[in-house]
């Protein structure tokens, strides 16, 4: 390492000094400490015992945890209608017509909607009796439901809640799309490419990695469920712990039947479910996602 | 060539088609929260419900308000208030037309369609505003945003430019470390981070909200590296060989031709901090110090079937939002089209 060089690391690593300390602070420190309460019986108000992987033991026995976690699983059918539709509706927009910007500040409006205010909002829509779901399920002729009433449909109810909002997805794909190469449409017309072919050899493989992309932290974000499932129902989790995700019966073990070692537990297995998960999402993507040569 | 030009004219018309299907899917629930907002209780529960806020016509007939409705008699359109039901029949008295006013009859199985009159109930909006301290929410959370903002323009600054315009071996390794931490789940980290603001008296405090910010969000740090990069490198090396410190060409040469990159960073981070919910709603326990999200989410807590007035308080929140939006469209754009950029 030369003079210069040793010059240009004490300069690079004072200028990124601040994210070391924080990084150190409010992340490594807390995971860290977070792994030792896991393994320890911590009642918040009492200092934390060490009881080895006991914690870990009595999640698996939980039957909450497991629907806690079947629930979440269940979000993820969530997953690819975001992709898909966010991916049409991006297409649509990306369509030259006039009126166009309006059409994409409306279509965009759900997804910044505050999500307090949102989750207001669609339990009134929800309301089994008074609800503008019901009425328009009236409208067509078909019998009202109970939406977040009712077990069966409390799941449903949020995912077409979080579809209404796909339109954070959607801008980024918007964005994608009008960043595909002008040469590679030219290349696929000269061969007589029709609007599908190009769709499919053009179009998403140029964007796939900004789907791969969009899967992952929609896949992270669905683990994370929690402000709507909070503030939404009544009492909390349910009906029939319907809508008891894996966050919120994390953040209810931290912070409301103060067992802090167990939701510390809770979040570890958190952390290694993410990490897996992303870890099987990167290696399916090899089969579809296509990053071009590097230049 | 005539066959081109309609199926150009088809697909325009599909293209349309799907637009207004798709784009009144997104904005009923607008409507349905403004109309809401407007209505009186007897309007609010309704079924199936009227779009425009409306309320039913009383008059008062014998010391009693008494609901006024139109009927048909014998091919005639008759404006009658109803008095009262007897095993006979409806009891009504004729208003109009005026030939017939006065006239009384009693009715069975009347057809009565009752009168209705556009009415706007705005005093929703005041007494939604009142029973949760709005001005100071309102104030908490621009206090909390605007240090937020502040923090975050700073260290991302600073960092970003550390990870994009100095050359440093294992620069790049590192900056991936910063990408895999927008990875980890913030759920998960925060109880150990309220155990840890626990132990430093900040629970209760704007602290653990505003603090974490001076240190610099991964998110901001790459949108500004992305922006960073695009600038040419011999800006800097002028300034070097002019004796510049690189403090001194953040700050006068990076800085002044980035402004639209950290008008975004600061657009971004403004909203977000103004919409956290789960942040306010652990590490703050007074609650005079609440932000609008916990305020709202109070609010709902407490007066559940109040819709209208819930309605009204909801718009009031997602009203500023989106004329933000429409201010800044240029600006948010720019912020997603720097995440898609290649680095």
């Amino acid at each position: 390492m030369t003079a210069g060089d040793r010059k240009r690391l004490a300069v690079g690593l004072l200028f990124i000094s601040p994210w070391i300390a924080g990084f150190l602070l409010f992340l490594l420190y807390p995971m860290a400490s977070s792994f030792y309460y896991s393994l320890c019986r911590y009642p918040v108000l009492k200092p934390p015992e060490f009881i080895g992987f006991g914690n870990y033991a009595r999640i698996i026995h939980d039957e909450y945890f497991w629907k806690a976690l079947g629930n979440t699983a269940f979000m993820f059918i969530e997953l690819p209608l975001m992709v898909v539709l966010g991916l049409a509706l991006a297409l649509l927009l990306n369509q030259a017509v006039r009126g166009m910007p309006l059409f994409r500040t409306v279509f965009y409006l759900p997804a910044i909607v505050p999500v307090v205010a949102s989750a207001m909002l669609w339990l009134w829509i929800f309301n089994p009796e008074y609800g503008l779901a019901n009425v328009l399920l009236t409208k067509f002729n078909l019998p009202g439901l109970r939406w977040l009433v009712d077990p069966r449909t409390s799941k449903p109810s949020f995912i077409i809640m979080d579809l209404w909002a796909v339109g954070a997805g959607m801008i980024i794909y918007l964005a994608a799309l009008q960043g595909v190469p002008e040469h590679l449409f030219e290349a696929a017309e000269l061969d007589g490419a029709g609007a599908w072919q190009k769709l499919i050899h053009v179009i998403l493989p140029s964007i796939s990695p900004v789907v791969l992309f969009m899967v992952i932290m929609g896949m992270i974000g669905l683990f994370q469920y929690f402000t709507q499932a909070w503030i939404m129902t009544n009492p909390r989790g349910g009906p029939e712990y319907s809508t008891l995700f894996y966050a919120l019966y994390l953040f209810q073990n931290g912070f409301e039947y103060f067992r802090m070692g167990y939701a510390c537990a809770m979040a570890w297995i958190l952390f290694v479910v993410i990490l897996a998960a992303t870890v099987i999402i990167l290696k399916f993507s090899q089969r579809w996602v296509y990053y071009e040569e590097s230049r | 060539m005539k066959s081109k030009t309609v199926r150009r004219r088809v697909i325009t018309a599909v293209v349309y088609a799907l637009l207004l299907g798709f784009g009144a899917l997104f904005f009923l629930p607008f409507l349905w929260l403004v109309s809401t907002s407007l209505k009186a209780d007897d309007a609010v529960f309704e079924f199936p419900p009227y779009w425009i806020p409306s309320r039913k016509e009383h008059i008062k007939v014998e010391g009693r308000l008494r609901g006024v409705y139109t009927m048909e008699a014998q091919g005639e359109q008759l404006k009658v208030v109803r008095l009262r039901d007897t095993p006979a029949g409806t009891h009504l008295r004729v208003l109009e037309p005026k030939s017939r006013a006065g006239e009384e009859m009693v009715v069975k199985n009347a057809q009565l369609a009752p009168v209705r009159h556009i009415f706007f109930r705005w005093e929703n909006y005041p007494r939604a505003l009142k029973t949760f301290p709005f001005l100071l929410y309102t104030g908490n959370t621009l206090y909390i945003a605007i240090l937020v903002v502040i923090g975050t323009l700073l260290s991302a600054s600073i960092v970003a430019y550390g990870f994009s315009r100095v050359q440093w071996p294992g620069r790049d390794i590192i900056f991936i470390l910063v990408l895999a931490t927008m990875m980890l789940p913030d759920q998960a980290l925060v109880l150990p981070r309220f155990i840890m603001f626990r132990h430093m008296g900040w629970i209760g405090t704007f602290k653990p909200l505003i603090v974490p910010a001076f240190f610099g969000t991964a998110f901001d740090i790459f949108l500004l590296r992305q922006f960073f990069l695009t600038l040419p490198g011999e800006l800097s090396d002028a300034a070097r060989i002019d004796g510049c410190s690189e403090l001194g060409i953040l700050w006068r040469i990076i800085v002044p031709l980035s402004m639209p990159a950290l008008a975004t960073v600061a657009l971004l981070t403004f909203i977000w901090a103004w919409l956290d919910f789960m942040g306010p709603l652990v590490y703050l326990n007074d609650e005079s110090m609440y932000t609008l999200a916990l305020g709202l989410a109070a609010f709902l807590g407490r007066h559940g079937a109040d819709w209208s007035g819930l309605m009204a308080a909801g718009t009031v929140v997602i009203a500023p939002i989106i004329v933000i939006f429409f201010f800044a469209q240029r600006t948010f754009i720019r912020g997603i089209a720097l995440t898609g950029m290649k680095g």
